[in-house]
């Protein structure tokens, strides 16, 4: 057994698997949760996974080198806290959970060939990965040719929907609609100004929140800008929104243009406390860069932040902290992340089984009432029901919870109407 | 677009216009000036100027914490001691990889390309591993954020107003040392004739050592500027470097004015275009028009005239 384990439990459960273990080598019963009671292997894994009576191997697929490492850090953290909790807790099906982590590289080829590599010789039983949807589109066909299970944590675009993948972040629908009608509600707003990264995310969003500013809400769109990935210079931009005087500056520009975007906005002597702005892709991690001075006032609209007040949040949040430092933040795909153990362990556990197959057919209905973003459920379609929330940047680089939807928010990635 | 305005408005926006295109010509020359100096006076392409760059920025980042926690008294003016230690850092290092790489490649010039494209992923891992694959901020002093009203209408970027003039100096201060010192001339000595200067009792070594660390530090120098207007984190270096060779190129490597000019006109067209047009559409005509010339003139706008 390896020591990834440096925390012991004391639980009912952990003293009842103890005392039926005492045929094991006592050195693995000195302060450790003990694996090995579960169901027989023959029954759980019929298909040649890597499962053994004690162990079950998942993959963590994600960039730790690269461009993306900024972003896909958290990801790999929460993962590996979520991984760690669940094997204090006894593991899945009486298995320690056991991960191969593998690096992307920001290069989506790199990803697809470490994907084949996880699923044809390691033979993960999951994987938890990818971040870009240029990574997931990549690894894609390999999950779909080798039958694998991929738990992808961003949000994203939608237009997908694969047997093979649980999406626990928000496709595009769930998170930019809420907000709109928000903001539209509450500052009444009808004029509003979209600038984007120039690639598919913020183009298919942007698309949708086009519609739905004309068709439900009867605005105006006063202007779409693009800009390409890593471009450094606003100024003309910050130009065009000072002429069209917007009610909403609306933003999906990402990466270190992100940065440079709002410092020039300052600069330029644009108050994000008078002037509305609605940014679909700026978290805590965002921020750290961006510095809180420069951006508070403006308005994110996405599932989960930091300050969120509630029990699963207030143990999730100090067990991050514990883990990876007290400095360290949690944006929204870092928590969509930490889901991605925890339905797994749900749905295998409900399967009675780690077969993909069986995995994939009950995933559906799967809930999760421990997540810190409030109780969550798996969709027919492998999505999330989640709730849309809106927070309001402050100073010290956390958000303020604004507004929240009543009910969960139903995913809906082939929207009618919005393509 | 315009008929909604009136005439005010659309002054005072075009002449907001006008800052914005001459703010991005600081920013060009700014980052081109370290690299005009080694691709153009040594003939090194260096393609880790971005990482340089960055090493000013994150020095910036650290003295500002620095100040936060020790001095906060002075924070606001620590910004120019940082720029003069981003100067230092990256010059030292600059120096460094002379010595132990540079100096080794100058008569294989197209494998300075390689080797510094691999001294850029070292550097990138190395900020990555030291200060955190995350983005950092970097806190300014009050002063500089915000922006200059001039009339009701018309507001001037603070930092922007600061980087130009910056820019304006450390050209005044490049120009001043390799067209009129002493030091300048022994560069462009060595440039044409390395045999002919050593021969004449020029250190050429310790010439070109001092040449390559000065240009890092005047990228060190922009990185720490531009800490005010882009990110500072392990890849951020990657935005700039094509932009970086585009000028000096476009420019005629080996002239200091073509670099300006070429600065000049990348940035007004660039800054024009986007206000028509979208960011990304803009981009691809201006790079449209670089082609295009270079095609017509490989050498560049301004270029040496030397006996064939």
């Amino acid at each position: 057994m390896s020591d990834e384990i440096k925390r012991g439990l004391q639980s009912p459960l952990r003293r009842k698997l103890l005392m039926g273990m005492a045929a094991l080598p006592a050195i693995s019963m000195l302060s450790r949760p003990s694996f090995g009671a579960g169901p027989a292997t023959s029954a759980v894994n019929t298909t040649g996974l890597a499962v053994t009576d004690t162990e079950v191997t998942c993959g963590i697929l994600h960039s730790a080198t690269g461009t993306m490492a900024i972003s896909e850090t958290g990801s790999i953290q929460a993962e590996k806290l979520a991984i760690e909790q669940i094997n204090a807790m006894g593991g899945i099906l009486g298995r320690k959970i056991k991960f191969i982590q593998e690096d992307g590289a920001s290069d989506w080829p790199t990803f697809a060939e470490k994907a084949k590599k996880l699923l044809v010789n390691d033979k993960v039983a999951a994987i938890m990965g990818c971040w870009t949807s240029a990574s997931r589109k990549a690894v894609l066909p390999v999950m779909e040719q080798y039958n694998g299970m991929l738990y992808y944590p961003t949000f994203y675009e939608g237009l997908e929907q694969s047997k093979n993948v649980i999406y626990t972040g928000q496709e595009a629908t769930q998170q930019i609609l809420a907000g709109l009608n928000w903001i539209a509600k509450e500052k009444g707003a009808k004029s509003f100004f979209f600038i984007g990264s120039d690639y598919i995310w913020p183009r298919t969003s942007n698309k949708i929140a086009r519609k739905h500013v004309e068709n439900v809400l009867k605005g105006k769109v006063v202007g779409e800008e693009y800009y390409a990935l890593g471009s450094t210079q606003f100024n003309s931009v910050i130009n065009k929104i000072k002429l069209t005087k917007p009610d909403v500056i609306f933003t999906d520009v990402v990466g270190g243009s992100n940065v440079a975007f709002y410092k020039q906005l300052k600069a330029a002597g644009i108050d994000l406390s008078k002037q509305a702005l609605l940014t679909i892709s700026v978290t805590e991690d965002e921020i750290d860069g961006i510095g809180g001075e420069n951006i508070a006032g403006a308005y994110a609209c996405m599932k989960y932040f930091q300050s969120l007040d509630n029990p699963n949040n207030k143990a999730f949040v100090p067990a991050f902290k514990k883990q990876w430092g007290e400095k360290t933040v949690i944006g929204d795909v870092t928590q969509a992340a930490y889901l991605g153990p925890w339905l797994w362990k749900l749905t295998v556990e409900k399967a009675g089984s780690f077969d993909i197959d069986k995995v994939a057919a009950a995933s559906p209905g799967i809930e999760f009432k421990g997540a810190p973003e409030g109780y969550v459920r798996i969709h027919e379609n492998h999505h999330l029901w989640s709730k849309t929330r809106v927070g309001r940047a402050k100073l010290d680089g956390q958000f303020e919870l604004i507004y929240e939807t009543a009910d969960l928010v139903e995913p809906d990635p082939f929207p009618k109407g919005y393509q | 677009m315009f008929g909604d305005y009136s005439l005010g408005d659309l002054g005072s926006i075009f002449v907001m216009q006008g800052f914005a295109g001459l703010i991005l010509f600081s920013v060009y020359v700014l980052m081109a000036l370290g690299l005009a100096i080694i691709f153009g006076q040594m003939g090194v392409i260096n393609m880790a100027h971005g990482e340089f760059m960055i090493l000013g920025a994150y020095v910036t980042w650290m003295t500002s914490n620095l100040f936060q926690t020790y001095l906060p008294g002075l924070f606001a003016g620590y910004f120019f001691l940082a720029m003069i230690l981003a100067f230092l850092a990256s010059g030292a290092l600059g120096m460094l990889v002379e010595w132990g790489l540079i100096r080794h490649l100058y008569k294989r010039p197209l494998d300075t390309l390689l080797a510094t494209w691999g001294l850029s992923l070292i550097l990138q891992q190395a900020y990555r591993s030291i200060f955190g694959a995350r983005e950092v901020g970097v806190e300014l002093p009050p002063w500089m954020l915000g922006s200059l009203k001039v009339t009701d209408s018309i507001e001037v970027p603070i930092n922007g107003v600061f980087v130009m003039c910056l820019t304006v100096l450390i050209t005044i201060v490049v120009a001043y040392v390799m067209y009129k010192s002493r030091w300048g001339r022994q560069v462009r000595a060595v440039v044409q004739n390395r045999i002919m200067a050593g021969a004449v009792g020029i250190n050429t070594e310790k010439v070109d050592r001092y040449t390559f660390g000065l240009g890092c530090g005047i990228a060190g120098i922009a990185g720490s500027a531009f800490t005010m207007i882009g990110s500072t984190g392990p890849t951020s270096g990657q935005l700039y470097i094509v932009d970086t060779f585009l000028v000096v190129v476009f420019g005629g490597a080996a002239s200091l004015l073509g670099t300006i000019a070429s600065a000049f006109s990348i940035s007004q067209t660039q800054s024009t275009l986007e206000f028509f047009m979208s960011g990304s559409m803009a981009k691809v005509l201006t790079l449209l028009a670089v082609v295009g010339i270079l095609m017509l003139r490989p050498q560049g706008l301004f270029a040496l005239k030397v006996r064939k």
